[in-house]
């Protein structure tokens, strides 16, 4: 009984000191990348490709996406306000939610689920069938030639993918409740042009989906490089950047609301 | 200095407490194809990553042109490394780039050359392998034996003093086999460079080595050029050169006696 | 794929990233009513600023033409003294009545400049002489409590 109980302690401490040695190499591997990027902004070119890979083809999901939340979010908040006798305020609520919260949460859990996974996947490949051995034996480094430009890639992709999305957001609830409903144009856009502002909602809206570009392609290519070398290393891995980004997207999202927003005098 | 490129004094390595290779001594010369011949976890692809500065000797040393490999800074050893060239077991290719770009890949990292002459010299290497005719296509629409063909070519992009082979010739027809055997033979006397290949297919290495080293259990049980080899009466070699199921090495892995492992034994307590 | 191709499709992502930030701005944010470096700053006192807030909008006749930067205790007077920054393109006459008012029942609250007679106009830094404080529900419903007794 004694036994059983010291054993899963045991499993415990085991799983811990597992984890933030991760955590730890997770950590060098990430300054590593950050001191090997010099290649990456001397031969832009590279990270071009990858933001191709990365960003414009991620643009068909977060379009359609960011269309369909913002059309289910007017169609909600008219719902509501409209039993208050204030459906003009929808312009807000539609306009707010997306800029502040759900552009750059929504698109940073489908970069993660699109661009991430497929990071970690090629990468977790070109280790498993000894590309990148063969790249360190020709003295070419990997972490600058193929880890640096898919790390900025996602970088520099998340924010402009989260302004589209806000953006096809707000065009979506502005088709649902003044072209379909008929909500007033005028009090649409002048609701939400008093209540937006650009300092406070925008630029931290924008600084949010910054925060979260990093911390998905970080995720990405540090499991795909840390992948073990087989089909199920390489599975796994995948798997893991998404619900690991997921879950940082998540936290992080709730840090940052509480530096930006909290108290607004 | 010796007029080897390569000297091997001493090695030792060990992956924690379990010894991979202990008191290894070789030497390599420049013209020279040597094969590395053992069973399978003798310690031979770690023999390579030695030599190529992948992993740093628990003691001894490797010394390539004059060089002891695990003395020096990460730059040299990157200066290094661009005179040597690897190919690995199955071509490590880069999927994403196509044939041309594969082998021109380390000349665009390298080199200040001009495309046009980037193009010219890629074109040779291609030719020399005998895929000129294959430059657009991508790693994915290559046979195996082309893709070790491909990475061959990549392998000789800049001219190096050594190649080293990791297991070239696994999994491939008889032609295929015997298309690289000659091209290793062939690329080494036209260039002048040192090559090592690590294999346990002995009838085709057998035919295009100057100088046979048998690795057994992380040391060295035997040496010679093929002809020694193939009259040799030492046991060890004329298992492993003819392919016998038992002998030096054996069949089973160390275990307790067969009858206790089964429990047919009375056990007196 | 070819690079030229590539390249032109990561131009045009960059670019409709870039615009749609501009939309953002420009359409669903506020940035039109931004004229930073071309506002000029008013203070005025408030006996007592209610529910008013950083960032509410300082209007006249309805129309924004500035908005709350500051809001801070004031030992000397013990009142509130609020900082408005006022687009340069609107100016007031120096006898502005400020008021604090609220948009609707339930609303937000907002400052409401009503411009005096005078010829003299407001400059940066001036300080807004005629307030009037924000309706406080209490204070209403104890006044008007008190009329009531006073007039039985």
């Amino acid at each position: 009984m004694y036994k059983r109980i010291a054993a899963g302690i045991q499993a415990i401490g085991h799983r811990a000191i597992d984890g933030i040695w991760r955590l730890g190499c997770a950590a060098r591997f990430f300054i590593l990348v950050l001191l090997k990027s010099t290649t990456s902004f001397l031969r832009f070119g590279l990270v071009i490709r990858e933001i191709y890979f990365v960003g414009v083809l991620s643009l068909i999901i977060i379009l359609v996406s960011g269309l369909f939340v913002g059309m289910v979010l007017g169609l909600q908040g008219y719902e509501t306000l409209q039993k208050y006798g204030s459906e003009s305020a929808v312009g807000t609520l539609v306009a707010l939610s997306l800029v502040r919260e759900l552009g750059p949460v929504m698109s940073a859990l489908l970069f993660a689920s699109r661009a991430g996974s497929a990071i970690t996947a090629e990468i977790g490949l070109m280790k498993a069938t000894e590309q990148l051995s063969a790249m360190g034996m020709m003295a070419v480094d990997p972490v600058a030639r193929v880890v640096a430009p898919r790390f900025w890639a996602g970088v520099i992709s998340m924010p402009l993918l989260a302004a589209l999305f806000s953006v096809m957001g707000v065009f979506g609830g502005y088709l649902v409740t003044v072209v379909f409903i008929g909500v007033d144009e005028g009090a649409f856009w002048s609701s939400m042009q008093n209540a937006v502002d650009f300092r406070y909602d925008i630029v931290n809206g924008v600084i949010k989906s910054c925060f979260f570009g990093v911390a998905v392609a970080a995720i990405a290519v540090f499991e795909g490089f840390d992948a073990p070398p087989t089909a199920e290393g390489v599975s796994g891995a995948t798997t893991r950047t998404v619900v690991t980004s997921a879950l940082a997207i998540l936290g992080l999202d709730f840090v940052l609301t509480a530096f930006m927003f909290r108290g607004v005098d | 200095m010796s007029e080897h490129l390569i000297e091997i004094k001493d090695l030792a390595f060990s992956y924690t407490d379990r010894p991979i290779l202990k008191r290894v001594n070789m030497t390599m010369s420049r013209g020279q194809v040597i094969a590395i011949m053992g069973g399978s976890g003798s310690g031979k692809t770690t023999l390579l990553r030695l030599i190529g500065g992948e992993v740093k000797p628990s003691a001894g040393h490797v010394e390539v042109a004059g060089q002891v490999v695990h003395q020096l800074s990460r730059n040299e050893l990157f200066k290094l490394r661009r005179k040597m060239g690897m190919l690995f077991q199955f071509g490590a290719l880069f999927t994403d780039l196509s044939v041309f770009d594969n082998v021109a890949f380390q000349m665009r990292e390298h080199t200040n050359l001009p495309e046009s002459m980037i193009r010219d010299l890629v074109l040779m290497k291609l030719h020399a392998v005998g895929l000129r005719g294959a430059s657009h296509l991508m790693p994915a629409e290559l046979s195996g034996g082309m893709a070790r063909r491909v990475a061959l070519a990549r392998s000789i992009a800049l001219d190096p003093l050594l190649i080293m082979y990791d297991e070239p010739f696994t999994g491939l027809d008889p032609i295929s086999l015997s298309v690289i055997g000659s091209l290793i033979r062939r690329l080494t006397d036209a260039l002048g460079m040192t090559s090592i290949i690590v294999t346990h297919d002995v009838q085709e290495s057998l035919k295009i080595v100057d100088y046979v080293y048998f690795l057994a259990d992380g040391a060295i049980a035997a040496h010679g050029t093929p002809e020694e080899v193939k009259g040799s009466t030492m046991p060890f070699v004329h298992q492993f050169v003819h392919g016998e199921e038992d002998g030096p090495v054996p069949f089973h892995y160390p275990a307790e006696t067969y009858r206790k492992d089964l429990k047919l034994e009375v056990q007196f307590v | 794929m070819q690079r030229t191709i590539m390249d032109f499709w990561v131009g045009l992502f960059v670019l409709a990233g870039m615009v749609s930030l501009l939309i953002l701005g420009l359409k669903v944010g506020n940035l039109t009513s931004y004229n930073t470096g071309e506002s000029y700053t008013l203070f005025g006192n408030f006996e007592n600023i209610g529910g008013l807030k950083v960032r509410a909008p300082v209007k006249s006749a309805g129309v924004v033409v500035g908005r709350v930067t500051d809001i801070q205790f004031s030992l000397e007077t013990y009142d509130a003294v609020v900082t408005m920054d006022i687009n340069s393109f609107y100016r007031f006459p120096k006898d502005t009545f400020a008021s604090i008012l609220t948009s609707g029942l339930l609303g937000e609250q907002y400052i409401g400049l009503s411009p005096g007679g005078d010829e003299e106009m407001l400059e940066e830094g001036d300080k807004i002489m005629k307030t009037n404080s924000a309706m406080v529900l209490e204070e209403m419903i104890g006044r008007f409590l008190f009329d009531k007794a006073a007039e039985d």
